[in-house]
């Protein structure tokens, strides 16, 4: 099956959002519904290992590797963080562990995330990233160490 | 209700002409217009404090008392103004008990710092109240980890409100201080503090007053009181930012060690030894915060241009108006419903995150504050992680409630 890419993922939302135009609160909502079409991840992982530090809001990140892509699945305890995690899984997941880390997710100021997401929630984003990345760079020394 | 011209004149005050003097407040937030209702965070300024602030640096910043030039002479009648200013707005007995602080925080540290480390000592204790900010707890965590002294908590009832008779029982002759808020920053909450400090003195405790959400709302009467030391930020009662007082009765600030060490208070300073400046210079060490200290006397005029009653009556009929209209909502809980209170309004919604409601509400141009307002023990205590706080100041309208309502039966629909 033919994954789309990061940009491609990231370029439909970007569309998606440009049909907002700009409305904050329409956004707000936007986010939450995508949220809610996120899977939960169940109780039982949401715990202090999958906890990304950072968040003003409580996020748990798990991974899974299959082959050499990364599926990720997310939660959150408020609507509207869970709907910008949803974002992240929809570009990150399932793609490969060397696009991972090499993604450059420019559809954060192109959907006008900085603007309505206040700097203390924005870095619990940053740290979401982050999170994502550092598994993917670990995921990628594991692959490399068992081909050699 | 309808905006209309009388809803914006009560007890003497016009609310519009109030308003008008606060430019921040005329603007739009996220294409709606601003409602700012996280005044117990900080309150707006009125354009004669930023008046102020503009005129002394354009007009006479100086270092104060030791320049002998007329700019100095000029910047140090204006800071010792403002200290006159304050002992007056709190009716304390002298000019000199007032010290210059950078805020709340700071006071409660210089007490904790000074006065706690000379006075408090192994086996003593410190009685603080279970709905106490954490700049009214962690001080006294840190002087009891230090020094061995004891930390006693005054329970509260479900209503938000201290149980008086828990308060006696734990009272002792080994009470050394009771510092305890005036009025809860998460709840609203007004503690019977002239009752709270009868008792301690009656046990030779002295009483440490955290006024930092009393100061803009209800009259404080040093003299009336008889406490021993009490503490607020000026940044919460329309002032500049960076600016707090510390009053202190005459003997314990003479006892009591400096703070810092530095310029301004000492007396003279040799390799071999120092001696110390007279109080209130002992406790402002370095220039002090001058432009700001300069401003905060008209942030005092200001209220007391329209009055602290006035301002009581009209914020209690703000209080009554936003809880009325929120018990509209079925799934809004309000969180502290003390009888005797400010408006202060806390709530929870059910099935809804504080944070979501934060943001949502944001995005109408409403200003809530959500979380747990720095006092986690409390919510413990409720059982919960955070409410969303409304709290409102005198240039807030019967209107603005209803815009926040009107949110909040929105967000209620979209979550049902």
């Amino acid at each position: 099956m033919q994954k789309s890419s990061i940009n491609a993922r990231q370029d439909e939302i970007i569309e998606a959002f440009s049909l907002l135009d700009g409305d904050v609160e329409m956004a707000s909502f936007y986010l939450m519904e995508l949220g809610q079409k996120l899977t939960p991840l169940p109780e039982s992982d949401k715990v202090e290992e999958n906890l990304v530090k950072g968040c003003q809001s409580k996020v748990w990140l798990k991974t899974e590797l299959d082959q050499d892509r990364i599926r990720f699945s997310a939660d959150s305890n408020t609507a509207i963080t869970k709907g910008l995690v949803s974002l992240l899984v929809n570009i990150l997941s399932d793609q490969k562990v060397d696009d991972i880390i090499h993604a450059d997710l420019y559809f954060i100021h192109r959907i006008g995330m900085d603007r309505f997401i206040g700097t203390q929630r924005s870095n619990g984003f940053v740290a979401m990233i982050k999170q994502m990345k550092m598994y993917a760079i670990a995921y990628k020394s594991k692959i490399e160490s068992k081909a050699s | 209700m309808s905006s209309n011209y009388e809803t914006l004149n009560k007890h003497g005050l016009d609310i519009r002409k109030i308003r008008a003097e606060f430019p921040i407040l005329h603007q739009q937030v996220n294409g709606k217009p601003l409602v700012y209702f996280d005044n117990a965070a900080t309150t707006q300024k009125p354009l004669r404090v930023i008046e102020a602030l503009t005129d002394y640096y354009s007009g006479y910043n100086a270092n104060i008392h030791r320049g002998i030039h007329t700019l100095a002479e000029k910047a140090t009648s204006a800071f010792e103004e403002s200290r006159r200013a304050v002992k007056e707005f709190m009716n304390a007995p002298e000019a000199e008990e007032i010290i210059f602080t950078y805020g709340t925080t700071d006071g409660i540290n210089l007490i904790a710092s000074t006065f706690g480390r000379a006075n408090i000592g192994e086996g003593d204790e410190i009685i603080i109240s279970s709905m106490e900010h954490h700049s009214n707890i962690v001080p006294w965590q840190m002087l009891c980890e230090e020094t061995g002294a004891k930390l006693k908590i005054i329970p509260i009832n479900d209503r938000g409100e201290i149980v008086f008779e828990a308060f006696e029982k734990m009272l002792s002759e080994r009470t050394r201080l009771v510092s305890i808020v005036h009025i809860s920053n998460s709840l609203g909450t007004i503690n019977p503090v002239k009752e709270v400090i009868q008792k301690a003195h009656e046990y030779g405790a002295k009483v440490l007053i955290d006024g930092a959400q009393a100061s803009a709302h209800i009259e404080i009467d040093m003299q009336d009181l008889d406490c021993d030391f009490y503490v607020f930020s000026m940044h919460k009662l329309f002032g500049p930012t960076g600016t707090g007082i510390l009053y202190g009765k005459r003997p314990l600030l003479e006892a009591m060690p400096p703070f810092r060490g530095g310029g301004e208070m000492i007396k003279e300073v040799t390799f071999e030894k120092t001696t110390y400046n007279d109080i209130p210079y002992k406790f402002e060490a370095g220039t002090p915060n001058i432009g700001d200290v300069v401003a905060i006397r008209r942030a005092l005029e200001f209220v007391e241009a329209y009055g602290k009653e006035n301002i009581s009556k009209y914020e209690d009929e703000l209080l009554q108006y936003a809880n009325e209209r929120l018990q509209t909502i079925p799934s809004v809980k309000l969180i502290g419903t003390a009888q005797n209170k400010i408006s202060v309004v806390s709530f929870i919604m059910e099935g809804i995150h504080h944070f979501d409601i934060g943001m949502m509400m944001d995005a109408r141009g409403v200003a809530l504050r959500t979380g747990h307002h720095c006092t986690q023990p409390l919510m413990d205590l409720f059982n919960i992680e955070g409410t969303v706080r409304a709290s409102l100041s005198l240039y807030n309208t019967f209107e603005e409630i209803d815009i926040m309502v009107e949110g909040l039966k929105n967000i209620a629909e979209r979550f049902k």
